[in-house]
């Protein structure tokens, strides 16, 4: 039964950077009482961090009073992480990876975000629900 | 909430450690970043940051790095990491960032390459 939910948490936070070592905790803690390995639960955990940064950095642009919510959903063997906001939505699918010998050589600065949770997660999807945006990650046990 | 610190040190032959303890994320940047200007307007371009002590960076942190390397490496000097826990060190890996970063075991390797370039 691949749709059957077995597992569900929550956690809402305020968009401000101030609350990323909340969700941080949130994450990590989740991850590990789900049997991941810790090099798997600090990755998880950056790309959960990275996703709610872009969320207060570019969809709320650093308002403080905003609502972010993180959902993890365990079906089967896969750790779901689903991130709604109400900020302005951006078209995360379209971004593509940057080259990292150029981005390097370049001291470019910015715009690893997605790129480290596409790196990290299995499965990366952004979509826009009426007037939210969701954001869906799933890392999978082996 | 987030606790990161950056404490500066000199040692022999001008060279300044940032020892760094705690979480390096978007919250925490700004600590990191004072650090940095504050070597570039002291004109102090040869550093170690030590990382011993850090626990945690994300791509804000990373993004740190590479805003303050050119103008260091301008000046005649470098940016050159020590002492990062395995967990530190794959995710600057993960991007690819030792191509850019001399990033070494431990502290005394790092100032020993500084001494013979």
């Amino acid at each position: 039964m691949a749709n059957q939910q077995s597992y569900k948490s929550t956690l809402t936070i305020l968009s401000q950077t101030e609350r990323l070592n909340d969700v941080r905790e949130f994450v990590s803690g989740q991850a590990r009482s789900h049997g991941f390995i810790e090099d798997d639960i600090n990755k998880i955990t950056i790309a959960v961090d990275e996703a709610c940064t872009n969320i207060i950095k570019h969809g709320y642009a650093y308002a403080p009073d905003q609502r972010i919510d993180i959902d993890i959903i365990r079906k089967g063997n896969d750790f779901e992480i689903i991130i709604s906001d109400n900020g302005k939505h951006f078209d995360a699918n379209a971004i593509q990876s940057p080259d990292m010998k150029d981005y390097l050589a370049h001291y470019r600065r910015g715009g690893l975000g997605v790129y480290l949770m596409k790196r990290i997660m299995d499965k990366v999807e952004f979509n826009l629900h009426s007037d939210k945006n969701v954001l869906r990650m799933i890392k999978t046990l082996h | 909430m987030s606790d990161f610190k950056v404490h500066i040190r000199e040692r022999a032959n001008n060279i300044h450690v940032l020892e760094l303890k705690g979480y390096l994320d978007a919250h925490t940047t700004p600590t990191l970043e004072e650090a940095f200007q504050k070597m570039l307007n002291e004109k102090k371009f040869r550093i170690i940051v030590n990382c011993r002590e850090m626990s945690y960076i994300s791509s804000a942190g990373l993004g740190v790095f590479m805003a303050f390397i050119e103008d260091v490496r301008s000046g005649g000097g470098d940016i050159k990491l020590s002492d990062m826990s395995p967990k530190v060190f794959n995710i600057f890996d993960l991007l690819g960032f030792p191509m850019l970063y001399d990033i070494v075991k431990l502290e005394e390797d790092a100032a020993k390459k500084f001494e013979t370039p």
